[in-house]
């Protein structure tokens, strides 16, 4: 059997980032994913790769549903079904993952995301968290991460502008954003239009506009690894799309290239991992077994160290199947692997403006626009509003491509065929801009992720399942959010708004696309009654086992993860660098 | 195919005395120089096809002759090089004379090579006979027919046109008196044999000129090789390389880009497999001493950027031939200003490529698209697709022919005929090649 000394599974941003440190520890490392290669040079062929239909439309860059995927269903009384046409969430496929499709958000998080259990009891009492909601910290603080978040900037080409460094305020970046010991490695991208006119709206509204961070290079840039990006032209060809400006930050694009120069580095790819391979104890592991896609044929290989970096939900799965940990019973609520599954609120509102203002919404960038704080986090009182959580609301113009303009044409109730309907369709490309409120959605009791008793997948493993849907307090944040639209698109001078925002009664809905930042289900923290993983990502169960991702967040926080996730793989390879590896064991000890 | 290059620090050290006696026991660091004398040779380009392994030859090279192949030259003793002495290495590398008396084709640049020192002779046939793994791997038989395939002309050839170790040594080190240039003139005219693809030929295939002391002929420009022309490494300011500076030189040798462009075609393996690998002081020598060739061409008005192009494409004046074929397929990438992005994407405004009599690397760019491999300080492959399904000959003329004169370029027009004819040289798509680099 060959055998490697440590074994990654799967090649998006938090496998690349740890298979980068463990092959710069001298560590033989092997990454398997589960899709095919995929390079610039090839999706990202100009004009092809700039093709809405081969791209986002029929979802070029995603996972294949049809040799697994999982069951869904609402509420713990019923029946999931399997998830078999991509809409409400996109994981990716292929090396690169998500980090190959995503937009290039590049948040990192408010201090009190990683506390919020702590920092909610503080402000409000114990009795603010409602029944049923697993609020719990992280147990790392932000302090403790920054030196990540600065390393993954620095790696990514992140472009921004910061409003303090070291305690100092340095620029007009946004006020509620934690200090940073250094800057962005690339000045903000600069405001489209409708972002221009968000900003100036929110300023008069009194509330606190900044540029949001993006992985979309402003500048050409060569990173810690020497890897180059482009510059950004704000083609629009972002989230769904591989960049063949080279200037959306990718594993592809800002780390592989690199690793793949590293003799001590494997990349395998069309390799669906089947379990981690544990010893008779069940506390170590001692390899993993993969499926070779194309010739059906199974793979083990030997490892002293695994870690698990697929999607979220992939990375739940695996443990599940692996039997790593006690699997989450909502019922007698023990077990931690499932536990704590969260998404994230989004809703989308649409603000029309005058006829003689173009907002030129074929222009755009996945990670550029202009965003307020004021609603996210604990940035605002809570306490007369009853809820946990919040939402940034922003103006993130990421390119309308054609396709996707004619769909979503005119606005709720507008008409959807005939001469009204085309009016609209170009009235509303020329004239109007989007709003989201992006926010945080809590952990519940009753929500979670377990293996479906029923369906399999092609491989003949049982597919996960996912219960979940809308509750109280997040719907109730999502609407006081989104109301606070309003009187910004009075101040841009709307002629016509069309709020959104999620509704009591009416449920989860796979047909429509939300947003692909799960999370949880497989969480960190400090008590392994409550958490997979402990505040290094290791899992407490088996101690050789490290996984890392959103899955590690006890709940949905209301940036766009990705931040998070990186500086958490930094994070968790950085002790184990200095840690683990010289005293290999649990590096956390009860 | 072949390619050009350059070489050896341990070995300046050793030349300036400042060395420690060699220890004959030491064949360690004697095969580490050896492996740097054949990085800066680029054996590997040649006698490496891909597939084979390392130095077994296979490599074909289309003559008019016909087609040969580049032989095994590890240490196997049926198939390589293995019965070799050093003398017979040194005359076979020197001299381009077989141990049986016969004459390799010079494909084989012995005419640069004859300037190699004994000392990197002494190192890299350590280096191929201990640490190169030999390989009981025939070449390909060679595809050239009586009479032709008879070697005597070749001796004639080499009478005539190869010069002889010790005086070719003697020019090489004698032009300067700076020993910096002296180093850059060795690493250029010796084992980087630059001017093998460089040079212009004569009528019997001998590069015109071998040394700087040849004559302006030297490195001003060879022909298409593969379909890739190679430009002019002297100091005409728009064919050769007058607007370089010395680090733009040492960069491009380094990593394959700077400021100026990127490299593509043979180039690219040039520096993949050699200058890559050569030391900060030896890149700086052989840029020192690219920057005293006087330009053979002395008639060149100096290239200055004009706004114009810029400014009619940003009001969308697209009257100009080859303007909308422009905006609609290259200027995402290379802008309208035509300044590209330093290092990423190269510019087209002021960029000796463009402005050379030769269109066939621009056309075959665009048929066949190219890719820049990662280098070691320079991971990032960077890839420009092709267009060869999306353009017409015409439109590949009209686009050519813009940019040749946008910006101030001002480089005569092609016409749809000539990028008919070019299809005939044109290379794979790029794309095609299993050895293209991911990223």
């Amino acid at each position: 059997m060959k055998h490697a000394d440590a074994i990654v599974i799967g090649a998006g941003w938090a496998g690349s980032i740890l298979a980068k440190e463990l092959t710069e520890a001298g560590l033989s490392v092997i990454m398997l994913e589960r899709g095919p290669e995929r390079s610039t040079a090839i999706e990202g062929a100009y004009p092809d790769s700039v093709d809405e239909l081969r791209g986002a439309i029929r979802k070029r860059l995603f996972q294949n549903l049809s040799q697994s995927t999982l069951t869904i269903r609402n509420t713990i009384d019923q029946t999931a079904l399997p998830y078999r046409q991509l809409a409400a969430f996109l994981p990716g496929e292929g090396v690169g993952g998500a980090g190959l499709h995503w937009s290039g958000c590049h948040f990192r998080v408010s201090p009190d995301d990683l506390r919020l259990r702590s920092a909610v009891i503080e402000k409000y009492g114990e009795k603010f968290i409602p029944e049923g909601m697993n609020l719990q910290d992280y147990g790392v603080s932000y302090a403790e991460l920054e030196p990540f978040f600065d390393k993954a900037e620095k790696v990514f080409g992140t472009s921004g502008v910061a409003y303090t460094i070291n305690g100092k305020v340095t620029g007009n970046g946004n006020v509620f954003a934690a200090d940073r010991s250094s800057d962005f490695p690339l000045p903000p991208m600069q405001d489209t239009f409708s972002a221009q006119t968000f900003r100036n709206a929110c300023s008069e509204a009194g509330y606190h506009p900044y540029a949001m961070p993006a992985a979309n290079a402003s500048r050409p840039y060569t990173n810690t690894y020497g890897c180059q990006m482009g510059p950004c032209n704000f083609c629009g060809y972002c989230s769904g799309y591989d960049c063949y400006l080279y200037s959306k930050a990718s594993p592809n694009v800002n780390i592989l290239p690199a690793l793949r120069q590293d003799p001590n580095f494997t990349l395998i790819a069309n390799a669906h991992v089947l379990r981690v391979d544990l010893d008779s104890t069940k506390t170590k592991a001692t390899g993993v077994t993969y499926l070779e896609t194309l010739t059906k044929k199974e793979v083990s290989l030997s490892a002293d160290l695994v870690i698990l970096s697929a999607f979220q939900f992939h990375n739940v799965h695996l443990m599940l199947l692996s039997k790593i940990g006690t699997p989450y019973d909502p019922v007698s609520n023990t077990g931690t692997i499932g536990r704590n599954f969260v998404y994230q609120t989004i809703s989308s509102s649409r603000v029309w403006l005058p006829p003689s203002k173009y907002t030129n919404q074929f222009i755009g960038a996945g990670g550029a626009g202009v965003a307020i704080d004021d609603f996210n986090c604990t940035n605002f009182d809570h306490g007369p509003l009853g809820f946990i959580g919040g939402s940034p609301v922003w103006v993130n113009q990421a390119g309308m491509k054609p396709i996707a303009a004619a769909g979503g044409a005119g606005g709720g109730g507008a008409p959807r065929w005939g001469s009204a309907y085309k009016t609209d369709l170009v009235e509303t490309y020329k004239h109007s801009l989007g709003i989201d409120a992006h926010g945080s959605n809590m952990a519940y009791r009753d929500v979670y992720l377990d293996l479906d008793p029923t369906w399999k997948d092609a491989y003949g493993q049982p597919l996960l399942r996912m219960t979940f849907t809308w509750k109280d307090n997040d719907i109730r944040m999502n609407q006081y959010v989104v109301s606070k639209i309003a009187p910004i698109a009075k101040a841009m001078g709307a002629t016509k708004t069309h709020l959104v925002h999620l509704n009591q009664g009416q449920p989860f809905d796979t047909r429509h696309y939300q947003t692909t930042h799960l999370g949880g289900g497989a969480v960190m923290g400090e008590d392994p009654k409550t958490s997979a993983l402990n505040r290094y990502l290791q899992s407490w169960d088996v101690s050789n086992v490290f996984v890392i991702g959103s899955n590690a967040f006890p709940q949905g926080m209301g940036y766009n993860p990705t931040g998070a996730v990186a500086a958490l793989a930094y994070w968790a390879a950085h002790h184990i660098r200095t840690t683990y590896l010289k005293s290999p064991g649990p590096l956390v000890k009860l | 195919m072949r390619r050009l290059l350059s070489y050896v620090p341990v070995l300046a050290a050793l030349t300036l005395g400042s060395t420690p006696a060699f220890a004959q026991t030491d064949r360690d660091a004697l095969i580490k120089e050896g492996r740097y004398v054949a990085a800066a040779s680029d054996c590997v380009a040649c006698h490496t096809a891909p597939g084979r392994p390392a130095y077994s030859g296979g490599i074909a090279f289309t003559l008019p002759i016909g087609t040969i192949y580049s032989t095994n030259i590890t240490p196997d003793p049926n198939h390589g090089i293995g019965k070799y002495s050093e003398t017979d290495f040194a005359r076979a590398i020197r001299q381009g004379i077989r141990p049986d008396g016969s004459t390799l084709y010079p494909a084989m640049p012995f005419p640069s090579y004859a300037r190699l020192t004994d000392h990197d002779i002494h190192a890299l046939y350590a280096y191929f006979h201990d640490a190169v793994k030999a390989e009981p791997l025939a070449a390909p038989e060679n595809k050239v027919s009586w009479p032709l395939s008879m070697r005597f002309p070749l001796t004639l050839w080499r009478w005539a046109f190869a010069p002889a170790p010790s005086a070719a040594r003697n020019t090489t080190l004698h032009q300067f008196s700076d020993p910096t240039l002296t180093r850059g003139a060795y690493l250029v005219e010796g084992p980087g044999h630059c001017g093998a693809c460089h040079s212009p030929r004569g009528i019997s295939m001998q590069e015109k000129g071998l040394t700087a002391a040849d004559g302006s002929s030297f490195l001003s420009g060879g022909a298409a090789i593969d379909g890739w022309v190679p430009p002019s490494l002297r100091q005409e300011n728009r064919t050769g390389l007058g607007r370089w500076n010395e680090d733009d030189i040492v960069l491009f040798l380094k990593t394959g880009r700077n400021r100026q462009g990127e490299s593509f075609g043979g180039m690219s393996d040039a520096i993949k497999h050699g200058t890559q690998h050569l030391s900060e002081g030896d890149l700086h020598a052989m840029a020192k001493y690219l920057l005293v060739l006087k330009p053979a061409d002395t008639k060149q008005a100096d290239w200055v950027y004009n706004t114009q192009t810029a400014s009619s494409l940003h009001k969308a004046d697209f009257s100009e031939r080859g303007a909308k074929i422009y905006i609609d397929n290259c200027a995402a990438c290379h802008r309208t200003d035509g300044k590209g992005y330093a290092a990423v994407f190269p510019p087209l405004a002021g960029n000796p490529v463009l402005m050379g009599k030769d269109p066939a690397s621009l056309v075959h760019i665009i048929q066949s698209g190219a890719t820049l491999p990662g280098m070691e300080a320079a991971p990032s492959a960077i890839t420009m697709p092709d267009f060869r399904n999306r353009l017409t000959d015409q439109q590949v003329a009209d686009v050519v022919t813009f940019i040749r004169h946008a910006w101030g370029n001002n480089a005569p027009a092609i016409s749809q005929e000539d990028v008919a004819a070019l299809k005939k040289t044109m290379p794979e798509r790029n794309l095609s090649n299993e050895a293209v680099p991911l990223n």
